[in-house]
């Protein structure tokens, strides 16, 4: 009897939003799914698409990414470039053979705890679905690789 | 990574029962036993657990580690760094450890109040544990900004909460600019007629203040004036003020009002008279006006327009008209700024069915106050727009514009008490029958309930529920000639029809047309209704997220008279704290530009809604400056070449979290 | 050139012909093209969707679905009855809304191998095509005989502004937009105050009391407002002020004589068109008195045909039908 596959997902939180969401979720003793383990930024405006490619390079099935609604930043705007990415990164993960629904952006404010939970929740079950990426993991001892020469 | 570090970081870890809230989902001595076996290598040299961390007792294990094995990283796994995160990085600092390398990471909120595996749970708390670890190693040691602080002040607004504001801070010896658009300071308290809920006379109870702010030494008034532009940041704005031109020379002037009495031309008074009054064209917006010298509005007059008349410059016996007066620019150097702007009137003929602007004997809120007012267009009479005929029923409507998913959502705060005033003093005046029509009614402050039972006792009939529609069009006879108030009376279950002489709309307030630019002007945000967004809603209402900038009155949302008066003394109070620091601490959570690195390629330069970045064009790269950069790591994260680090939230430090997160347990 | 897939409606036929005929009048001094769709049926009026949804909703969709196999140029349906306009707006709207709901209907269509896609057509009514299509400044430059000194009260009735859907309209209860094409056609618009109040509806059928009491308001405050006439967008409510003006007059003691048009015909004389054009003749309160006041006449009403004396052996009696109130009809 094969055990039910449990996706590992790395959540990026803004400061001030999302991550303050996670907190009154656990205040109100919310629960939800325990896949996904949260990372603290100080803005979603700091979400370099390079770090969803990291965490997947690293094992994740699934990044989840959030922020403060639209109209709400802390610093004022900085959550519609993280838009902007997401979605161009969504395209990009497309070509790369990565389901682009592994990917997922919410909005949550302070306040809602709940919401978040849910999300958290029903993103799981998406990502389950989807089943495990296998991404396969870097070996550096592999590829020898040659020191970068420095410009003449 | 932890092979390039030239010297292994020496971590500690400490692991929080916090009573039996983590350890009832967690293993903590299992995380603790994991982090030294598991992390040893990493450079985590001692693990340990406590049942309150944050307890003096936990932090002193944090601190004698600390001293005793020269531990140069801390990590606490308990509640949440919003909570006590400062805690242990004042204990570290405390052992002589820089604060920025401790970090505090929840497996509480996040792990152990929201599972219910216990297993599960703990290999989560592993993980978060990794992950921090992993991250800390890449900390930098971070110092505070200091910036020195400028000890004058920008107050923005001059009605109660900024005069208030600007009197606390002269008061305390330190120069203050207070800027007002209208002719005259005053704002919306000078229209009123009487405040509640002691009847006091509004203009009474304000014009000491206005002419306590009109005469100490320490304000600088500029009226009829509006703030062009703003650079810097806290401690030192650089503020572009235009004075309008009044045409009218302050020098020579003694306000003496011939001018006033000579001009020709009457136009509708929509500001001051809410649009129910005349004004001339040379004009103070009221007697107690300060400052005392008249405005002369250039659109409407007949000299501008044809080039006739100057009956103002011929009449004044100083010589003080100056139709070629310019408007001025004036720079002004503050440290801080206290943004009282105040707020506008939700537009009552959006809502048609109660006839505003269609039917005659309509009348808003603030119509009816001019109306009261001894000052104003009909001498304090009350009576209907023909200006002659008593009203011998009067219908109040609640909630205009207010409480109402149509128009705007939230509760005005102060209507209930204003239409029970009004209530009051149609009684007083008129003796006509009062109908009030009420969703609920709140009456929340010091006396306003005794006010509310007050007016019950006076005989006004209130009727619980929204009305439909105000009409003229007479069913029955002796509805002919009325103003017949449809609504359904929720108390009795009915629909009543009910005829009235004149009708008063008690109109939300809303926020100034241009909040949102005043606020871009300023740096600050809007919420999504267009009030100022404060820093925190319970905790602290005067601040923004911005340094420097305080707000005040009813530019944060509705409020009344004491309510402005507390915001305009807080935001003194707090701006005094800084002044007399001389000099603010700033997070060092900042972007910066390795120039080496930087292309000038440009794409992080509209990024900043601080105005952080500035491109350099003669070294052809870009800047931050540090002291307006709030950390949000937008352009970090932009930055082709990856020549912007952030300090506190680096790629290093987010990669190797994100490795620690992932790593095997 | 405005070109309109045009959805006529019943009444246009029978009791609106005054509308219809007035509308073709000022076609084309307004330079519209009406393409009629082929095969149209009945909207339903008000009764069917309160009965059961998706038969009702399937027969207003089979206008869509022929409308839609004729966009040729343009893809913009026009009805000039103000309930036909809403139930095709309002069918379009929930099928987008209730994809269930349209799945059903299009299965219904699907049975006549026809298919509607929600949204792909544009769905107006005559008065929005004036205002927005053809423009206030196009009717001005066509009024040749403006009707200077014609007092009419603008009754746009409660289809129209409401619910509004696509948002087409000025305001729920006070739009502006009838009066403006009055204006534009040198006529004195009265300050009508219920402008949108509702004309009865059917409750002439299934409760005339009601709906006496709402013509009786409607018709008494255009006359306190001294208007000559009234004009109206829908049929239902010029057939309920107009033909019931007299039952209400003897329901309620008064002496109401107020005519009510079409506003189409008020543009067709404006246009310079002889009143017999514009469909006049056709009402039942006689418009005599308002066309007195612009220096026409309304037409001679044709004389009534002599009876035909009964040739050969007479036909055995047919049965008839009683109403609930005793009204005789014949079958």
């Amino acid at each position: 009897m094969s055990e039910q596959f449990e996706p590992v997902i790395v959540g990026f939180t803004c400061n001030w939003c999302s991550y303050r969401a996670a907190d009154t979720a656990g205040t109100a003793r919310v629960k939800y799914a325990p896949n996904v383990r949260l990372i603290r930024l100080m803005c979603s405006g700091r979400m370099d698409p390079t770090f969803v490619m990291k965490a997947i390079a690293g094992g994740a099935d699934g990044v989840l990414i959030t922020g403060c609604h639209p109209g709400d930043c802390h610093y004022i705007e900085q959550n519609y470039k993280a838009l902007r990415r997401f979605l161009l990164l969504r395209r990009t993960l497309k070509g790369l053979g990565v389901a682009p629904e592994r990917v997922k952006l919410v909005w949550a404010s302070a306040a809602e705890g709940m919401k978040l939970a849910h999300e958290i929740t029903q993103f799981v079950e998406e990502v389950r679905a989807l089943g495990p990426l296998s991404w396969p993991k870097w070996n550096e001892n592999a590829i020898q690789s040659e020191p970068i020469k420095e410009a003449a | 990574m932890s092979e390039n570090t030239p010297n292994k970081p020496k971590i500690g870890v400490y692991v929080c029962h916090c009573g039996t809230n983590i350890s009832a989902m967690v293993d903590v001595e299992g995380v603790r036993d994991w982090a030294k076996k598991r992390l040893g290598e990493d450079g985590v040299i001692v693990s340990r657990d406590y049942k309150f961390m944050c307890s003096s007792l936990g932090q002193e294990l944090i601190e004698k580690d600390i001293k005793e094995l020269g531990l140069d990283r801390v990590v606490v796994a308990a509640c949440s760094p919003h909570l006590h995160e400062k805690t242990f990085r004042t204990a570290s600092e405390r052992a002589g450890l820089n604060p920025y390398l401790t970090e505090l990471v929840s497996i509480r909120e996040q792990v152990s109040w929201v599972h219910t595996d216990k297993a599960v749970a703990t290999e989560k708390a592993k993980s978060l544990v990794a992950g921090t670890v992993e991250r800390i190693i890449h900390n930098e040691a971070l110092e505070k900004l200091k910036v020195p602080i400028n000890p004058n002040t920008l107050v923005v607004g001059g009605g109660i909460a900024g005069i208030q504001a600007a009197l606390e801070i002269a008061n305390a010896g330190f120069h203050v600019y207070l800027v007002e658009r209208e002719p005259s300071i005053g704002g919306h308290m000078a229209q009123f007629d009487k405040t509640f809920p002691t009847l006091d006379c509004s203009a009474c109870i304000l014009t000491p203040r206005m002419v306590e702010a009109g005469t100490n030494p320490n304000i600088t008034l500029l009226t009829w004036s509006e703030v062009m532009s703003v650079s810097g940041f806290v401690g030192c704005f650089n503020v572009t003020i235009k004075k309008k031109a009044r045409y009218v020379n302050e020098e020579l002037c003694t306000g003496c009002g011939i001018c006033v009495e000579k001009c020709p031309k009457k136009v509708i008074d929509d500001v001051y008279e809410a649009g129910i009054g005349y004004r001339k064209v040379v004009y103070t917006p009221f007697a107690q006006a300060v400052p005392k010298y008249p405005v002369l509005d250039r659109p409407n007059c007949t000299f501008f327009q044809k080039g006739t008349c100057k009956a103002c410059e011929k009449f004044c016996p100083t010589n003080a008209i100056d139709f070629a007066q310019q408007d001025e620019y004036i720079n002004v150097e503050v440290g801080n700024v206290v943004l009282a702007t105040g707020y506008d009137l939700f537009d009552a003929g959006r809502v048609s069915n109660y006839g505003y602007g269609r039917l005659p004997n309509v009348f808003t809120s603030l119509e009816f106050e001019r109306m009261c007012n001894a000052s104003g267009p009909t001498a304090g009479e009350i009576t209907l727009r023909d200006g002659k005929t008593r009203p011998k029923t009067v219908g109040i409507i609640h909630c205009v514009g207010s409480r109402d998913k149509n128009y705007n959502n939230y509760c005005s705060t102060i209507c209930c008490m204003q239409s029970l005033k009004f209530a009051h003093l149609v009684k007083e005046r008129t003796g006509a029958d009062v109908y009030e029509f009420y969703i609920d009614m709140r009456t929340a402050a010091k006396s306003y309930d005794e006010f509310y039972q007050r007016v019950l006792d006076e005989g006004t009939l209130f009727v619980r529920g929204k009305v439909a529609e105000v009409t003229d069009a007479a069913r029955v006879p002796h509805e002919k000639g009325k103003l017949i108030i449809q609504v359904e009376d929720t108390l009795i279950g009915k629909q009543r029809r009910i005829p009235v002489d004149m009708v008063l709309l008690s109109i939300g307030m809303e926020p100034r047309a241009d909040a949102k630019e005043t606020g871009k002007l300023f740096g600050i945000a809007c919420s999504s209704d267009g009030w100022f967004m404060e820093r925190h809603p319970k905790l602290d209402p005067i601040s923004t997220m911005t340094e420097g900038i305080y707000i005040a009155g009813c530019a944060t949302g509705p409020k009344d008279i004491p309510g402005s008066v507390s915001q305009g003394a807080a935001a003194a109070a707090r701006v005094l704290d800084k002044i007399l620091q001389k000099e603010v601490e700033l997070e060092p959570i900042r972007a910066t530009v390795n120039e080496a690195k930087c292309s000038g390629c440009r794409i992080c330069n509209n990024l900043c809604p601080f105005n952080a970045i500035s491109f350099i064009d003669d070294l052809a790269i870009t800047r931050i400056n540090p002291a307006l950069c709030q950390g949000c790591g937008t352009c970090v994260a932009a930055c082709p070449a990856g020549a912007i680090s952030g300090t506190g939230f680096s790629n290093e430090q987010i990669f190797a979290q994100i490795d620690g997160i992932l790593m095997s347990l | 050139m405005n070109e309109y897939i045009f959805y006529p409606g019943c009444s246009m036929e029978g009791s609106a012909k005054a509308y219809y005929d007035s509308l073709n009048a000022i076609k084309t001094p307004l330079n519209m093209e009406l393409h009629e769709i082929e095969d149209w049926n009945c909207c339903g009026a008000t009764e069917y969707v309160g009965i059961n949804l998706i038969p009702a909703y399937s027969l207003i969709a089979r206008n869509l679905a022929l409308a839609a196999k004729q966009i040729d140029g343009t893809n913009t349906v026009m009805a000039p009855c103000s309930a036909c306009y809403l139930n095709l707006e309002k069918a379009d709207y929930y099928m987008t809304e209730r994809p269930a709901l349209g799945a059903k209907v299009n299965e219904a269509l699907g049975a006549g191998g026809l298919h509607y896609d929600p949204g792909s057509l544009k769905i107006r009514h005559l008065l929005d095509v004036i205002i927005n299509d053809i423009g206030l400044d196009t009717v001005k430059s066509k009024v040749t005989k403006p009707l200077k000194g014609l007092r009419v009260a603008p009754y746009l009735g409660c289809m129209v502004p409401r619910p509004d859907y696509q948002r087409r309209w000025s305001d729920f209860e006070h739009p502006t937009e009838l009066d403006d094409v009055l204006k534009a056609l040198g006529a004195e618009v009265v300050d009508f105050p219920l402008k949108t109040n509702c004309c009865g509806g059917h409750m002439t059928q299934i409760g005339p009391e009601t709906a006496y009491e709402l013509i009786r308001r409607l018709v008494s405050s255009a006359e306190e407002n001294k208007a000559d006439i009234m004009v109206t967008v829908c049929p239902m409510c010029q057939m309920n002020l107009d033909a019931y003006q007299a039952e209400t007059n003897r329901y309620f003691g008064t002496n109401f004589h107020m005519p009510i048009v079409f506003f189409t015909q008020l543009m067709a004389l404006a246009f310079g068109k002889d009143p017999k054009e514009a469909g006049f003749g056709l009402e039942t309160t006689s418009a005599k008195n308002a066309l007195t006041r612009i220096g026409l006449d309304i037409p001679a009403v044709p004389a009534g045909q002599s009876v035909k004396k009964p040739e050969g052996l007479p036909m055995p009696l047919r049965k008839q039908k009683r109403y609930a109130d005793g009204q005789k009809v014949s079958e």
